[in-house]
């Protein structure tokens, strides 16, 4: 009922155009700002280069050229259900940076004007005073409770911090991963690479070479962090891609939140973006990260987009640690990534709550990995996968329980949702169970839009699209009440947004 | 049949030979199965009859050759009947197509390889409805036999066929069966692949399934050092149905035992019915795997696709690795799967020790009861009711 036919059947083809052309990135301007560029393509003496724009101490500049070294000995990996043309990784930037980030702003007053109207557009407030603007329904809700301190990051760099001061009272330390590796290289040097080692995978070993810059987030034993933390990240440069790093540390007892957002703008040609997280969390800390993840997805005929290739893991290391990673993936032509959890502290816990909607020819493979190794350990995954228009969308996750993780238990529950008989929805689970007195229960499911629900929508006078919205919004309401507030009403027009022109 | 043979070798040279690198391998190593000598395994020679009081003609194999005066008149209403040497035309053209055609998209050489080596095998071409079951019944009685048979079924549309294949091979054995199932044809295919401890296998079933037709086989597997039973099932006319079921019974304590069901389900035709069902008990260091796939064609609306694989682990040693895919690519379809694994449900145990049920029958019925999805595959309630009695016969000599 989604395909030809029903235009066929009368409905008005200048109206289905309309809505498809209409181009519903909202994202896709860029910034005109003068930047300075490191040479093209990758080589020791660009990692070099990184490496002492970031003021780095010598172990760093090691720990980078390692990972170099290994990364030109390692293939890029072929085993996702992703089409896309060979990455020629000479032929970018790896380095971008606003000539007037050049003298380190001391404050956000010193700080381009252009760059504080980016976000300013972006509606990411980088003022202390405001709330997370551009959603709407946030502004009925008491400031003082809706605060969040952002990193924003642009292209290679990371233009500011707000609410620093402020968390630095609690003890809190947030800040760009390159101040973090100047002002606290104790913490770094402990902790960098010790979730996603350098030579984890290809683009992991990737980013551990020319990462430019990234958050860095440290809460003290039995903090609970004052306010939502967020980074937002901003492509703008052509033929750049961005290497982000972020390292999260929850210290025993600890608790923190943690939002990413991050957007491009509309180009031809497709961009790389392979970023690294690491989530280090010790002895009854907790740590949640949002992900909306809405970089420029290409355009309808799959033309340009970001090539997002992104490792992120959370390390439970302490007993009764607490993971959770929630993320609505909307964007990006081609999305790889799968949010892992290591569940090494007995009891401790992991969740993974995933909404991904690939449509046009957007492709993604993403999903998520459950290592039970302590004893008592509980994971939950659930994921909802839409595919509209040419899209191919794939789930893909591991759940293991290792001999030693008695008592374990693990529930998946992966839906795929098609939206026209041109696109694709694949699951592609492993489970590996070492233990008997573990339980580990998958269920997945690929079905349709229920006719009824659109004919119940329809026969209430609401449009198709909107009523598909509806169903979609429905279909996805398990992932979309796990995410803060401000964060799920996002999402929730985000899916509205990301399927139009799907339907008709 | 020269040329199929050449071509097939021609395929396996270009693909290779398996190793623990290939996505498909990752949990069993085919080491043992490529293994220039054959590893020893004792031949079992007390394997109770099964399938005795039913009526059927048998066709027995001793370490991998048609042994003539063990078996029946190969004469049956309904039913050509050759063996591979004395391969009938139609065999010669249908022989190993669709061997090659279930290469993509994923390599199976082991099937490659039997059709390009097979030493014997059985042509069967059905033309209406079997009179009786057909009966391949394996015997092994060297410890070091190997054995590569191929069995070829044609069914013509409308025609029907039970298949019987029972026992143990050889020490080692590579197993294909080829079956095309013609539109509105029937074919039931119940395969007990014996009580041999330290046998390994390797079989694959390549089946084409035509419209409105019906295919369903059913595996029992209990013992068995290393086991790997492929399945690879593609509907290609419109609302056909198609049931692939298993049951695996493996303690560790008889020796190793690695079970592998790798099924590969393909819609390519609308209003297809697949089921997947597969279970499997494990004791005593034990392991299972499962690796499924539903895999639907742009075009098969309305198919109705699942999948179950489960486990039961009766100690902490077991493992159960598991792979269910969905591969989907029409919209208007219902699919789904599910896997779970775990102990005996203590609630349901203590429920019947509470009415006096000792604990050691408490658990063969909930094993038994656990079992149940897979064995009601089975149509035929004469031959469900062997199955059945195997179970227990199995229950019964590992408790404790």
């Amino acid at each position: 009922m989604m395909g030809e036919q029903e235009v066929r059947e009368g409905v008005d083809r200048e109206t289905v155009e309309t809505v498809q052309g209409m181009g519903s990135y909202k994202y896709g301007w860029s910034t005109e700002i003068e930047m300075d560029y490191a040479p093209k393509g990758i080589s020791e003496d660009i990692v070099r280069l990184i490496s002492s724009k970031n003021g780095e101490p010598e172990w760093m500049l090691d720990w980078r050229l390692a990972a170099y070294r290994r990364w030109v000995e390692l293939e890029e990996p072929r085993w996702a259900m992703l089409r896309y043309p060979e990455i020629d990784y000479q032929d970018q930037f790896y380095y971008a940076k606003p000539k007037s980030m050049a003298g380190k702003p001391k404050s956000l007053d010193e700080v381009d004007p252009k760059l504080l109207a980016t976000y300013a557009k972006l509606g990411i407030p980088l003022k202390e005073q405001m709330v997370l603007a551009g959603v709407e329904g946030a502004e009925g809700v008491a400031a003082d409770a809706r605060r969040v301190a952002v990193d924003a990051v642009f292209d290679s760099v990371s233009v500011g911090t707000t609410f620093k001061a402020e968390l630095a009272k609690a003890g809190v330390i947030f800040c760009s991963i390159s101040e973090a590796i100047r002002e606290h290289p104790e913490l770094v040097k402990k902790y960098l690479g010790s979730v996603v080692p350098q030579s984890d995978n290809f683009f992991a070993t990737l980013n551990s070479a020319v990462f430019s810059d990234g958050s860095f987030v440290y809460i003290p034993p039995g903090t609970r962090c004052p306010m939502e933390l967020s980074t937002y990240f901003r492509i703008n440069a052509e033929n750049t891609g961005q290497f982000e790093r972020t390292l999260i540390i929850a210290d025993k007892g600890a608790y923190v939140s943690y939002l990413e957002g991050c957007t491009a703008p509309k180009r031809d040609i497709a961009q790389l973006h392979a970023a690294v997280v690491e989530i280090v969390i010790l002895e009854d800390a907790e740590v949640k990260y949002s992900t909306v993840q809405n970089w420029y997805p290409g355009d309808e005929n799959g033309l340009g987009g970001i090539y997002n290739f992104v490792t992120k893991r959370a390390d439970c290391r302490g007993d009764r640690a607490k993971v959770m990673w929630t993320q609505v993936e909307t964007g990006s032509a081609i999305t790889w990534k799968y949010p892992s959890c290591i569940l090494r502290g007995n009891e401790s816990q992991g969740e993974f709550y995933s909404i991904a909607i690939a449509n046009n020819f957007q492709q993604a493979d993403t999903g998520t990995k459950m290592i039970h190794l302590g004893q008592g350990t509980r994971s939950r995954i659930v994921s909802k996968g839409i595919s509209a228009g040419h899209a191919q969308n794939t789930y893909r996750g591991q759940v293991s329980m290792h001999p030693r993780a008695k008592n374990s238990r693990n529930y998946t529950q992966c839906d795929s949702l098609l939206i026209g008989d041109k696109c694709g929805a694949h699951t592609v689970p492993y489970i590996e169970v070492k233990n008997h007195s573990s339980r580990v229960e998958h269920e997945a499911t690929t079905s349709k839009v229920d006719d009824d629900q659109l004919f119940y929508c329809r026969a209430r006078g609401i449009g198709e699209e909107a009523a598909v919205a509806l169903v979609v919004n429905g279909f996805c309401k398990d992932v979309l009440q796990a995410l803060p507030m401000e964060f799920a009403m996002e999402a929730q027009a985000l899916v509205a947004i990301s399927l139009e022109g799907s339907v008709g | 049949m020269q040329a199929a043979r050449a071509s097939a070798a021609a395929r396996l040279a270009d693909m290779g030979l398996p190793g623990r690198r290939d996505e498909y391998w990752r949990w069993t190593n085919p080491a043992p199965l490529l293994a220039e000598a054959v590893p020893e395994a004792e031949a079992f020679r007390v394997d109770t009859p099964i399938f005795s009081d039913l009526p059927k003609v048998r066709l027995v194999f001793t370490d991998g050759v048609y042994d003539a005066a063990a078996s029946d008149d190969p004469k049956l209403a309904g039913v050509e009947v050759a063996r591979l040497a004395d391969a009938p035309e139609w065999a010669a053209g249908f022989y190993g197509s669709l061997e090659a055609s279930g290469q993509s998209p994923v390599r199976r050489p082991f099937a490659a390889l039997n059709t390009a080596r097979a030493s014997d095998g059985v042509m069967l071409r059905v033309t209406g409805k079997a009179a009786r079951p057909l009966h391949i019944s394996y015997r092994q009685s060297s410890n070091t036999s190997e054995a590569i048979l191929h069995h070829c079924v044609m069914l013509e549309d409308g025609a029907e066929l039970t298949l019987l294949e029972t026992g143990t091979a050889a020490a080692r054995a590579n197993l294909v069966l080829e079956v095309e199932v013609g539109a509105g044809a029937r074919f039931h295919h119940i395969r007990p692949q014996g009580r041999s401890y330290g046998h390994r296998l390797v079989s694959a079933i390549f089946a084409r399934v035509g419209a409105g037709a019906l295919f369903k086989s059913f595996t029992l597997s209990m013992n068995g050092r290393l086991t790997r039973n492929e399945a690879m099932i593609e509907i290609v006319g419109d609302n056909a149905v198609a049931h692939i079921a298993g049951a695996a019974l493996g303690d560790g304590a008889d020796g190793e035992f690695h079970h592998d069901d790798t099924v590969f389900v393909t819609h390519g035709a609308e209003g297809g019915e697949s089921r997947q069902v597969f279970k499997k008990v494990l004791r005593h260091g034990a392991t299972g795997i499962f690796q499924g796939k539903i895999l639907v064609r742009p075009g098969a609306q309305k198919t109705d696709g699942y999948q179950i694989s489960q486990a039961l682990m009766l100690d902490d040693l077991c493992q159960f690795l598991a792979k269910p895919e969905l591969e989907i690519y029409a919209d208007d379809v219902k699919c789904s799967h599910g896997s779970t694994t775990g102990a005996i449900d203590e609630t349901a145990l203590f429920y019947l020790r509470s009415r006096g049920v000792p604990r050691e029958e408490a658990v063969a019925l909930l094993v038994l009861s656990f079992l149940a999805d897979a064995i009601d595959e089975i149509d035929d309630a004469a031959i469900a009711a062997e199955i059945l009695a195997r179970l227990q016969e199995w229950l019964a000599r590992h408790r404790g």
